[in-house]
């Protein structure tokens, strides 16, 4: 349990009579990027707001740094800094004001805001009314909120949302900064695969409420094998035939056949024996299954 | 105690910037100096009443008083409770604000708190600009006979009767303020309780105590009784509805934080 930034063990929560998150077992190690990764109504928000006691868990269930959350509620927010949803921010104030008013309520030096706007990037509209911000400008307000306590754990629910590509890089390239130079622990929800896989170290996939996969990212690079696809004439007879000569066919469609890739030797190998009895070979290549596809797969089958 | 005290801050800094602050100290002077202004102007007239200096006093503060009392202040209070709470339902920020590591309720509690002292703010000007501009218009005008009376026990007990007549009104609002983000649910809904406050408040109904909009009403009819004394400042405080007032202002303010935690979790 020391280990764990986040841990939630067999977590249900209801609406109602509606389960909205079911037996989730989140294991979130210290200083990880953790993307938590689900389709728009999987249930990610909801966990976010239980990691942050805005929902009250059942006791027992959620412990952040290894403290139960319900009984040291206060002692456990002090550790963290968390974006929800829309950034959450005072419209009629200047942006330098909403991290002051940040600063009162946890009992910061003022001057904090100052840093975190450089942070950020936003002295220049430091003095800006807040609602006059771009999207953009909004969502680095509201991690620079988020980061004014300097916590130890950073919740960020779809950070990016809404952001155009140079905001999405400008807050990856903030999260991986903040994880390596500044050992923060960051939980990143997102609903898009490709925009976690290069931040993340580790990846948590969540559908219905229910944790369908949790590892590193390698881990998950691992789930999706390499394939080989053999694009050749007379399909069926080269089905059967390589059937025959011991090979497992994955599938066979009426251009081509795949078999699972297995190093480029056997390949060639491959190639050479479909060659010798007669076939035509007109490409053989390497084709692995991409995230997002690994993506779709796990979240749809389930 | 830390937690209300720096929620409390965190309060007035956030909306030091709006019209409900502002108001809490406009009003006062708006009203008071279109008074004083009127018994300047208008000081032929009033001369020739021959006041006594306490009918004087009476006379005066009971302009303030009187459209205050009974308009003013309830709706002061209806918008004010709307704007303390409507600041977190248009920024959407209830969450982040319950994400705090701060009490629960010492962060409902110093926002109950932070309307109650705009109340007291407000109040507290509206008596003390009474006493200025009486003063005022006894250097101004001569021939009054303000400065042969001090109406400062009698200001100071009627505006402390407002003050808490007012908390009745301002807990319904808050939770009206809490439940709904929009303005025109607690504003309708508190703009039909004044009129029926007004009316049940004047006409004299026996239960009229137990509607908290009439209690401003009441506390303005007793200023009426108040002047039949032998002393007018003998009026005692704390009347049925004034407690009753109380009452409301605590059951509600408890009811309100049940209501607020449910409904940061949205």
């Amino acid at each position: 349990m020391g280990n764990y930034a986040i841990e939630t063990v067999g977590l249900n929560f209801n609406f109602g009579n509606q389960a909205i998150v079911k037996d989730l077992s989140l294991q979130v190690p210290k200083g990880s990027i953790y993307g938590f990764l689900g389709p728009n109504g999987a249930g990610k928000t909801t966990t976010i707001k239980i990691l942050l006691n805005l929902l009250k868990s059942p006791a027992d269930q959620v412990f952040i740094f290894g403290k139960e959350i319900n009984h040291n509620r206060i002692a456990t927010l002090k550790r963290v800094g968390a974006l929800v949803e829309q950034p959450a921010i005072y419209g009629h104030l200047t942006g330098k004001e909403n991290l002051i008013n940040r600063c009162l309520l946890l009992g910061i030096k003022k001057t904090k805001a100052d840093e975190m706007l450089a942070l950020v990037g936003l002295t220049e509209a430091a003095n800006k009314k807040s609602t006059k911000y771009s999207l953009g400008m909004k969502q680095r307000l509201g991690i620079a909120l988020a980061l004014v306590s300097d916590p130890e754990l950073l919740l960020l629910d779809e950070p990016t949302n809404g952001l155009d590509p140079n905001g999405i890089i400008e807050v990856r390239n903030l999260m991986i900064e903040l994880a390596t130079k500044h050992k923060k622990t960051i939980l990143v929800s997102s609903h898009l695969l490709a925009e976690i896989e290069r931040t993340a170290t580790h990846v948590g996939i969540i559908n219905k409420g229910k944790l369908l996969f949790q590892g590193t990212i390698n881990e998950l690079h691992l789930l999706s094998k390499p394939m080989l696809e053999i694009e050749v004439n007379n399909i069926s007879n080269a089905t059967a035939f390589l059937t025959q000569a011991g090979y497992e066919i994955l599938e066979t469609t009426d251009k081509k056949i795949t078999v699972p890739f297995t190093s480029p030797q056997d390949s060639g190998a491959l190639n050479t024996l479909l060659v010798q009895n007669g076939f035509t070979v007109s490409s053989l290549y390497l084709q692995k299954k991409d995230l997002e596809n690994l993506f779709l797969d796990i979240t749809k089958n389930n | 105690m830390r937690s209300l005290y720096i929620s409390l801050v965190s309060e007035f800094y956030k909306s030091r910037k709006t019209l409900a602050f502002w108001a809490a100290i406009i009003l006062p002077f708006v009203i008071c100096s279109l008074v004083a202004f009127g018994f300047y102007s208008g000081s032929d007239k009033v001369l020739n009443m021959h006041y006594p200096p306490i009918m004087l006093w009476f006379r005066y503060l009971g302009a303030a008083l009187g459209v205050m009392g009974v308009l003013i202040l309830p709706f002061y209070v209806i918008f004010m409770a709307f704007s303390v709470n409507n600041i977190e339902h248009k920024n959407d920020t209830w969450k982040t604000l319950f994400a705090q590591p701060l009490n629960k309720f010492s962060i409902y509690a110093a926002k109950y708190l932070y309307a109650v002292i705009l109340i007291f703010i407000c109040l507290f000007l509206f008596a003390a600009l009474t006493f200025a501009f009486g003063h005022l218009l006894q250097v101004l005008v001569p021939k009054y006979n303000f400065n042969q009376y001090d109406p400062s026990l009698i200001l100071v007990k009627f505006y402390s009767k407002l003050f808490l007549a007012s908390l009745g009104i301002l807990s319904i609002q808050f939770i009206l303020s809490l439940l709904w983000g929009d303005f025109l649910k607690p504003m309708g809904i508190g703009f039909i309780g004044t009129i029926m406050g007004i009316i049940t408040g004047n006409v004299g109904w026996k239960y009229a105590y137990l509607i908290p909009y009439s209690h401003p009403s009441l506390v303005l009819n007793s200023s009426a009784s108040a002047k039949k004394l032998t002393n007018p400042a003998d009026f005692p405080i704390f009347t049925q509805e004034i407690y009753t007032s109380l009452v409301y202002a605590l059951v509600l303010f408890i009811i309100g934080y049940f209501i607020v935690t449910k409904k940061s979790i949205k």
